[in-house]
């Protein structure tokens, strides 16, 4: 018999859609503001602003410090609070922000063992770091008039980049030569060898591609429909008739909707950026197991 | 005139992915749905996995998208 559970899901109605609904009213000012007499761009909010200038002495690189950088020093500080102000007072009855750090601190521990098992341990401030990075760099960026840093293809790129770059030296150290067995599963006939090893090779280097893309066009996404469902909106109230300003009801539902969506694929992108990395590391430290 | 209609049909196109990932979605819930109607103690476990598979699915169909926004925006 099936049982349906309402409590199962009344995490969505406190947690998610009131957050959303404050969100959607602070944000509407900001909306009103850029959809106002000439419609912009949605996709005007990933743009790139100095915030000061700075140029590479050396070789005269423009390194200025801009709204990206901010928000990327930001999602590194508040984790690196929420944690150092979480087990400062570390009692045995743990309070709400030691709750907090330590359930962040074993999902990710437990997340890593799972996928990894013991070798993986010594890897584990890593993939802490990163998935902390990317957490609150996706929720800071759901905060109006705010700046997702994630939605910047470079950014997430240059993270896949390291991790594969690192995981295929540290296959390469564990294994030698037998690192390469890693594109070959075994048991394959000695015909289909040669194709499969391409495949597999061709699969393995597309890894940092679809890592990336993944992270990066599931936020520029979310970010660009909230901001067409805003114009909308804005589009409606603005208009001045009777009739079309009640319409601007449904996009202004439709925000809320998606912004609780959105907090939830923030979460779930950052936490899905982690399991595959550990997966990509597994496929390194232990090779068919 | 016609280069700009043309990058407006070529956008509309672009995003006829979604349609697979929308396929998609759909499979991978009915199944989800129909294994916690089978074995419901193993609810827990296969929401986790259905999250983490809702995401790689999604993300294929938002490949699509991201290239009907390069189309759009970025030439």
């Amino acid at each position: 018999m099936i049982k349906l559970n309402k409590n199962k899901f009344g995490f969505l109605n406190s947690s998610l859609v009131l957050p959303s609904m404050i969100i959607t009213l602070i944000s509407f000012p900001f909306l009103s503001y850029a959809g106002g007499a000439s419609m912009h761009s949605p996709i005007e909010q990933f743009v790139v602003k100095k915030i000061f200038e700075i140029q590479d002495p050396f070789f005269g690189y423009d390194i200025s410090f801009t709204n990206a950088s901010l928000f990327m020093v930001l999602a590194s500080i508040v984790p690196l609070l929420i944690l150092t102000m979480g087990v400062r007072y570390a009692e045995m009855i743990p309070g709400k922000l030691q709750s907090i750090s330590e359930m962040l601190f074993e999902f990710v521990e437990n997340l890593l063992i799972e996928n990894t098992g013991n070798a993986g341990r010594p890897y584990f401030s890593f993939i802490f770091t990163l998935f902390l990075l990317i957490l609150f760099g996706n929720l800071l960026g759901m905060l109006p008039y705010s700046y997702t840093f994630t939605s910047q293809i470079i950014i997430t790129f240059f993270m896949a980049i390291i991790i594969f770059i690192s995981v295929t030296v540290i296959g390469i150290f564990r294994h030698g030569f037998g690192f390469l067995s890693l594109f070959l599963p075994s048991g394959t006939p000695l015909v289909l060898q040669p194709l499969l090893f391409v495949i597999e090779l061709i699969s393995y280097c597309i890894r940092p591609i679809s890592l990336s893309v993944r992270l990066f066009a599931n936020m520029l996404a979310g970010h660009t429909l909230l901001k067409v469902f805003g114009g909308l909106a804005v589009m409606l109230i603005g208009s001045g008739s009777v009739f079309l300003m009640p319409i601007a009801i449904l996009p202004i539902g439709a925000i809320i909707g998606m912004t609780a969506l959105e907090v939830l694929v923030a979460v779930l992108q950052a936490y899905v950026f982690t399991v595959l990395t550990c997966i990509y590391l597994n496929d390194a430290l232990n090779l068919h197991h | 005139m016609e280069t700009e209609a043309a990058k407006l049909i070529a956008a509309g196109l672009a995003v006829a992915p979604l349609l697979g990932a929308a396929v998609g979605l759909g499979v991978l819930f009915s199944g989800i749905v129909n294994s916690m109607a089978r074995n419901p103690s193993m609810s827990g476990e296969l929401r986790a996995i259905a999250f983490l598979y809702f995401a790689l699915v999604e993300a294929t169909g938002l490949f699509g998208l991201v290239v009907a926004f390069l189309i759009l925006f970025a030439f």
